[in-house]
């Protein structure tokens, strides 16, 4: 087994890298994978609670690079699925605890036992996103159809060029298709011609990504989820399936069909 | 006013095209490192520099960057002035 190793990043913050990090995961895993996903998020930890792992921390990233611990100790075993572990950022200690070649020499030594380690990064294009980038194989690049993530996603694209690192693949996340049906959301179409890059997610808006989040179980547990569902896709066109991106009609409720005119 | 009034009375301008539009422009800049000054900069400089060679038409000169995939191309479409060529000496 090598293990290929994939960045999940976006630039700007608060676009669903975390949520995107978790569910790739445990799509992945539910597939039969051996998973284990990173935190590179130090100082500002979060894919513990997203999986729901917070209580099981005892020994962090940080510990490891810093050999307070074996490896092995610090990979947290998940509720769900057997094949997938976590190793969380530390929370009390800054991006400079650990450099690129620490990131490097960490993954590969994870890469002969699993078949994907998914790395979730800091928001911004600072440090941190160099220690995330330096192992990488693949770069997905996580954007919402808004104009500042637009942006933000088009200069991560670019930085992972330069470092040799792309073409970075796109995820779309948020994407509210009634408001792009009226004409008050960029599209699809619009974001890929805009960032010129490969698409290999499409994420539709879901309450259920929120809810499942306070339950500490990514939505991808549930397959029949829209979100969810969205998320195995992913994870299957990165085993490298090919598979067509549904339709994003929507069901309009009564009322503004009523008033629907055109 | 509530959104199926905007549909029937067609106030509102289309926000994803205005968004699409702003956000082209937004990222030529972001991708050349170049502000709108320094593009207006560089059209006069090169304009100026072709003039020094051969006899153009400085209105029907076009420079635009253009977008080809994720690079960037600046596109200079010069129309050279014709009529007869003086020689001198």
């Amino acid at each position: 087994m090598t293990a290929k190793v994939v960045t999940v990043t976006s630039g700007k913050g608060g676009v669903g890298k975390t949520t995107t990090t978790a569910n790739l995961a445990v799509a992945l895993s539910m597939d039969g994978a051996k998973v284990v996903c990173i935190d590179g998020d130090i100082g500002l930890r979060n894919l513990d609670v997203i999986m729901g792992l917070e209580n099981r921390i005892v020994y962090d990233l940080v510990d490891v690079v810093e050999g307070r611990c074996r490896l092995r100790q610090a990979m947290i075993r998940d509720k769900q699925n057997p094949e997938l572990y976590l190793i969380p950022a530390a929370q009390t200690r800054d991006k400079s605890a650990i450099s690129p070649s620490d990131m490097v020499r960490l993954c590969d030594e994870l890469r002969p036992d699993f078949d994907w380690i998914l790395i979730d990064s800091p928001a911004g294009i600072e440090r941190g996103f160099r220690n995330v980038l330096a192992p990488a194989d693949i770069v997905i690049v996580v954007t919402n159809p808004e104009v500042s993530a637009v942006r933000d996603a088009d200069r991560i694209i670019g930085l992972v060029e330069a470092e040799e690192k792309g073409p970075a693949q796109l995820v779309i996340n948020r994407l509210n298709a009634s408001m792009v049906k009226r004409g008050d959301m960029l599209s699809v179409e619009d974001v890929t011609e805009l960032l010129a890059v490969k698409l290999i997610g499409i994420v539709p808006e879901d309450e259920m990504v929120i809810s499942s989040a306070n339950r500490g179980t990514p939505v991808a547990n549930d397959a029949k989820s829209r979100a969810g569902q969205a998320f195995h896709d992913i994870a299957r066109r990165l085993q490298g399936e090919e598979i067509v991106f549904p339709s994003l009609d929507v069901k309009e409720d009564f009322f503004k069909k009523l008033f629907r005119v055109n | 006013m509530p959104s199926w009034m905007y549909r029937i009375t067609g106030s509102r301008a289309n926000s994803a095209n205005q968004a699409k539009e702003r956000l082209k422009l937004v990222l030529i800049h972001d991708r050349t490192d170049l502000t709108n000054e320094e593009v207006d900069q560089l059209k006069a400089e090169l304009m100026s520099v072709i003039r020094k060679y051969i006899e153009i038409d400085p209105g029907a000169m076009r420079i635009v960057i253009n977008h080809d995939g994720r690079e960037q191309r600046l596109v200079a479409d010069v129309p050279l002035r014709t009529g007869p060529r003086r020689r001198i000496g």
